[in-house]
């Protein structure tokens, strides 16, 4: 089995297993405030991660290129209010247009 | 079944609504998975198994960034932490026991959960927080196939952007988040951090690296507002 389905099957019971626990144990256990703190804080901190090396990355470099284009141009989608699926291929279409030009 | 009264009627239409335009986004999960280098039935293992969107996103991003197979896992499993807490607020709301509480664990996601919390009682929170999780799973699987197919067809999927659509997916995933100024702050120092880690760390430590550093930031101005609020 190749380490991707490897890495998969992790993630899937991984998990599985976070959402199974939440329903099990008693909700006192995780009302302490830096439990809750962290767990508001984790989806911001490493969401905003994900886009920084998502746009900036190219292996060890930092390029700024077409995918920076598209984002600025999510920005302003996002401002619109679009939905998700209009900013997501938005941003696509933006990026390819880019390239064509480039 | 019992006849419909009216609010009910409105928590079916409302709870539809929200898995239709969620389950919807699965095609781009499916098509950014594949352009991320995953087959057709690695997209659709990671809708049908992890089915939990942001860390879905997550594991393809990290894989595409070039990152271990386990560090998108790791990446995957911190995002769906949150769940956990989902759980536990809904667990008095649902009341499952057995094998109900094993199906019912996997359909606990932002939405479901969202939409079973915004019921006035707990009958009707289960009917939303069901309806809900079993439109989108339903929904979101056959996207995420369709979405897969169509980019693995595509050739290269750079011509078409896809590799800049997940940085928008990281975004407009993030975007509801920063309702105030101390997650803005978070987030660009989380941005900050894992870019800084780029040139210097393997692929996949960045968005770790940077995510920590962005919680310690977090957890410290929450503490010095804290300090602040107390009266003295």
């Amino acid at each position: 089995m190749s380490t991707t389905w490897v890495a998969i099957l992790v993630a899937a019971i991984g998990c599985y297993v976070l959402k199974y626990v939440g329903l099990s144990v008693p909700q006192r256990l995780l009302e302490h405030p830096v439990a809750e703190r962290v767990a508001a804080l984790i989806p911001v901190a490493l969401l905003a991660a994900l886009v920084a090396v998502q746009v900036l990355a190219t292996g060890h470099e930092l390029t700024l290129d077409a995918r920076a284009v598209a984002l600025a141009a999510a920005v302003g989608l996002l401002l619109l209010r679009a939905p998700f699926l209009v900013v997501v291929f938005g941003a696509a279409a933006v990026a390819a247009l880019v390239r064509l030009i480039g | 079944m019992t006849a419909e009264t009216p609010p009910d009627r409105r928590v079916v239409v409302d709870s539809l609504g929200v898995g239709v335009a969620t389950g919807a986004y699965g095609v781009s999960f499916g098509a950014v998975a594949t352009a991320s280098g995953l087959d057709v039935w690695q997209a659709c293992a990671l809708s049908l198994l992890v089915f939990t969107g942001a860390s879905q996103f997550a594991f393809v991003g990290v894989v595409a960034a070039g990152g271990a197979p386990l560090t998108g896992s790791l990446t995957a499993l911190l995002l769906g932490s949150r769940n956990l807490f989902y759980g536990a607020t809904m667990a008095p709301r649902l009341e499952v026991r057995g094998w109900r509480r094993l199906v019912t664990a996997h359909l606990v996601i932002d939405e479901s959960t969202a939409m079973g919390l915004g019921q006035d009682d707990s009958r009707q929170s289960r009917l939303a927080f069901r309806l809900t999780g079993w439109s989108i799973f339903v929904l979101w699987n056959l996207m995420t196939l369709a979405g897969a197919v169509a980019g693995s067809r595509l050739g290269d999927p750079r011509t078409f952007g896809l590799d800049a659509a997940v940085g928008a997916a990281f975004l407009a995933l993030l975007w509801p988040r920063l309702t105030a100024w101390p997650q803005r702050l978070v987030a660009l120092v989380g941005a900050a951090a894992a870019t800084g880690l780029v040139p210097w760390t393997a692929a996949g430590v960045p968005v770790i690296g940077g995510g920590a550093v962005a919680v310690v930031v977090g957890l410290v101005l929450a503490r010095r507002g804290v300090a602040i609020e107390e009266p003295s």
